[in-house]
């Protein structure tokens, strides 16, 4: 089942649709949940290695419904720690639960001061409703 | 590029309805409702139906209709009486294609030509052009409205007879007059309702509340290229020929039509690059203009929902289009496995 709209407050995004649970010098990455909607059913999820550089702003992976392709882009940079399987195995998992079970990558944070330029849900609900 | 996007008589439906809505070849249509995965699952399981108002329709008529189609359609015509249908190919001088469409003959001197509705004016253009004295071309597109209902259950939802495929009859659904026409798009059972423009709205209803799935472009292009069905366009264009894309059964060689002795010469000679379906030996979905290393390329590619997989047709070189055979894909960078496999790529019993 798809989830339903939201866009959690304690989140910070990229104008991107990408979110980030920022965790001390760690954070869990994802698409938000316009993301997932614009591109319908996902089935398909091209993950980083794990150990990977990916760097704020630039593509660190792909997502795929049946009709579309969209590269992921990183919110904030950093070495990749580990690339969540579940998705791997069932990416319609990122439509049910996308700030949940449908994370995408944890990685470790290599300058945590770039989260001070993402968006808070406020700021990012604007960028949907003008999307 | 501000045109405006012509919309078909159910276009307020598909707004009811939620449809996500996209600009395909001038016109705005409905891409999916639900969801592509689960309008395929409903085709392929039971019923389905699409708006495909936006197809083009031309009426040939008059006494030398036969001879004027008989000339520039690759099938061969004579063997259609009125009731039947037949896929064929317009071609150019060049043997390319320049649509692929279905013929009915409706009478004995009357023939309806529905084609692909990127095409409908060069179709026109291209008949109006060669018209003889005695044979006159229509564009009717306008005064109608086309329904595909399609899979196992949509006769029998529809309360319709079965009828052999390629056939055709006069009928009504709920009280809606409609040209009931066994063929279509998915390769499922069922038919295409093609009705007058005013009464499109109410058939759309009447086949909705008989319990068909209302199904988008999404899951025509995903259902069509399951079975190996070429998409003009991308698998088939004025710069490809016939036998090179597997179509030489609609081509009756022995007969005079436009380029035939072009299609006669590749025939002869053995094409240099042959369409081929195959699957995804990897987690990968390919797509239309991706590489295919030793030479060929992507026309189409998609994630096939019934086999959980990446599927695709390619042109590849000929001395390497056997079944069985190996392909590496350029995914974006990356190299994937596939392998050329037969016709269609999706049956029923091989469904997981």
């Amino acid at each position: 089942m798809p989830a339903t709209e939201s866009y959690p407050d304690e989140l910070k995004y990229h104008n991107e649709h990408d979110w980030a649970r920022i965790d001390g010098d760690e954070a869990v990455l994802g698409i938000t949940w316009f993301a997932q909607d614009s591109l319908g059913e996902l089935v398909h999820y091209e993950p980083p290695n794990e150990g990977d550089t990916i760097a704020k702003d630039s593509s660190y992976g792909e997502v795929e419904s049946v009709k579309a392709v969209s590269d992921v882009i990183a919110p904030l940079s950093g070495e990749v720690i580990e690339v969540n399987r579940k998705v791997v195995a069932e990416p319609e998992t990122v439509n049910a639960d996308p700030y949940g079970e449908g994370w995408l990558v944890r990685i470790r944070l290599s300058d945590p001061a770039e989260a001070d330029g993402l968006l808070d849900a406020a700021a990012y609900k604007h960028v949907v409703a003008e999307s | 590029m501000a045109q405006t996007l012509q919309r078909t008589p159910i276009h307020a439906r598909h707004l009811a309805l939620g449809a996500r809505l996209v600009p395909f070849a001038g016109w705005e249509m409905p891409v999916q409702y639900e969801g592509v995965i689960q309008e395929v699952r409903a085709v392929r399981t039971d019923c389905g139906v699409f708006d495909v108002s936006h197809m083009g329709e031309l009426e040939v008529e008059g006494p030398r209709a036969p001879e004027l189609l008989q000339a520039t359609l690759s099938n061969d015509l004579d063997r259609l009486s009125p009731g039947e249908a037949q896929y064929t190919l317009l071609t150019n001088e060049r043997g390319g294609i320049i649509d692929d469409l279905i013929v009915y003959r409706l009478e004995d001197f009357r023939y309806l030509l529905v084609v692909n509705a990127a095409n409908r004016d060069a179709a026109f253009r291209w008949l109006k052009e060669r018209e003889l004295p005695g044979s006159d071309v229509r564009d009717v597109s306008d005064e109608y409205a086309l329904l595909a209902v399609q899979g196992p259950r949509a006769l029998e939802r529809l309360g319709l007879p079965t009828a052999p495929q390629f056939t055709f009859a006069e009928g009504e659904i709920d009280g809606i007059h409609c040209m009931v026409n066994r063929t279509g798009y998915t390769g499922e059972e069922g038919c295409e309702l093609l009705t007058m423009a005013a009464d499109g709205a109410e058939l759309w209803d009447r086949v909705l509340a008989r319990g068909a799935v209302p199904c988008g472009l999404g899951a025509r292009d995903t259902l069509r290229l399951e079975v190996c069905f070429p998409l003009h366009g991308n698998d088939i264009t004025p710069e490809t020929d016939a036998i090179s894309a597997g179509l030489a059964w609609c081509c009756k060689l022995d007969k005079e039509f436009t380029g035939v002795e072009r299609l006669r010469e590749v025939k002869a000679r053995g094409p240099e690059r042959k369409l081929v379906p195959f699957v995804m030996e990897e987690k990968a979905i390919p797509r239309q203009g991706m590489s295919i290393e030793g030479g060929g390329e992507v026309t189409s590619g998609t994630h096939s929902p019934m086999l959980d997989r990446g599927i695709g047709l390619g042109y590849v070189p000929a001395a390497h289009a056997a079944t069985g055979t190996d392909l590496s894909i350029d995914v974006r960078g990356r190299s994937r496995h596939a392998r050329i496999v037969k016709k269609p790529i999706y049956k029923r019993e091989e469904s997981r």
